[in-house]
């Protein structure tokens, strides 16, 4: 899983079999500092609760359609979960250096 | 299977139900030499592994279905292992670099005393697991 934010909505209107009515965002691929990474991405919301400016977490492939009913749906990435909270250790703002105490 | 650190957790009320009482980690993706690649991950742990710890982390669908015994979960990432040391002669440790045991100033370990000082090390683990 990796972590995201929403930037956006999408209507399909004409969708494959199965994907009716499933909601499509827009989702920005973050690190876990929230600092933008690669290309925007479009996931199925299989919490259909998302909205732009909200940070998500999505899985991609197979599992990805495991996420929705019927599951067995031609979708690459489906939001999972919303992020209330990333509470990271101050180890992770120095990344690629030397490693000390964590704890 | 990935070596990766945790760097974080994750807190979330809405989400697909198999997340539910489960915990969410953020993991670093390691290289064998410590220093982090630039990449993460989002596992769910079935270990009880915290934050600062070197786990072991597999990224494949059906071991995950298999590790959490749900055959419809929507997730690839599951910490299964938590590392008490890796030995690759001649390069560090990640998994000790993190209690910093060995300071970056300090002279440098022949490879022979480090093979030591590892399966020590490997070997108060089991200790502590045991009891």
């Amino acid at each position: 899983m990796k972590i995201g934010r929403v930037i956006g909505s999408l209507v399909a209107c004409v969708a494959y079999e199965g994907l009716e009515g499933v909601p499509f965002l827009w989702v920005q691929p973050l690190s876990p500092r929230g600092e933008d990474r690669g290309r925007p991405i479009v996931c199925a919301d299989s919490t259909r609760m998302a909205g732009p400016g909200e940070r998500i977490y999505y899985e991609s492939s197979r599992e990805a359609a495991l996420a929705l009913d019927p599951w067995f749906v031609p979708v690459d990435d489906a939001i999972v979960g919303i992020i209330d909270g990333i509470h990271l250790t101050p180890l992770a703002e120095s990344a690629g250096e030397p490693r000390g105490e964590t704890r | 299977m990935i070596v990766g650190r945790v760097i974080g957790e994750i807190y979330s009320t809405i989400n697909h139900p198999i997340f539910d009482r489960r915990k969410l980690l953020v993991v670093e993706k390691l290289a064998p030499g410590g220093r982090a690649p630039d990449d993460y991950l989002v596992a769910i742990d079935a270990v009880d592994a915290g934050v600062g710890q070197t786990v072991l982390v597999i990224d494949e669908g059906n071991s995950a279905r298999q590790v959490l015994s749900a055959p419809n979960a929507p997730t690839r990432s599951v910490i299964v292992g938590i590392i008490d040391a890796i030995d690759i002669p001649g390069a560090a440790d990640p998994a000790r670099a993190r209690e910093g045991s060995s300071p970056p100033s300090s002279p440098p370990v022949s490879a022979a005393e480090k093979t030591t000082a590892a399966r020590e090390h490997a070997g108060k683990g089991r200790k502590a697991r045991s009891r």
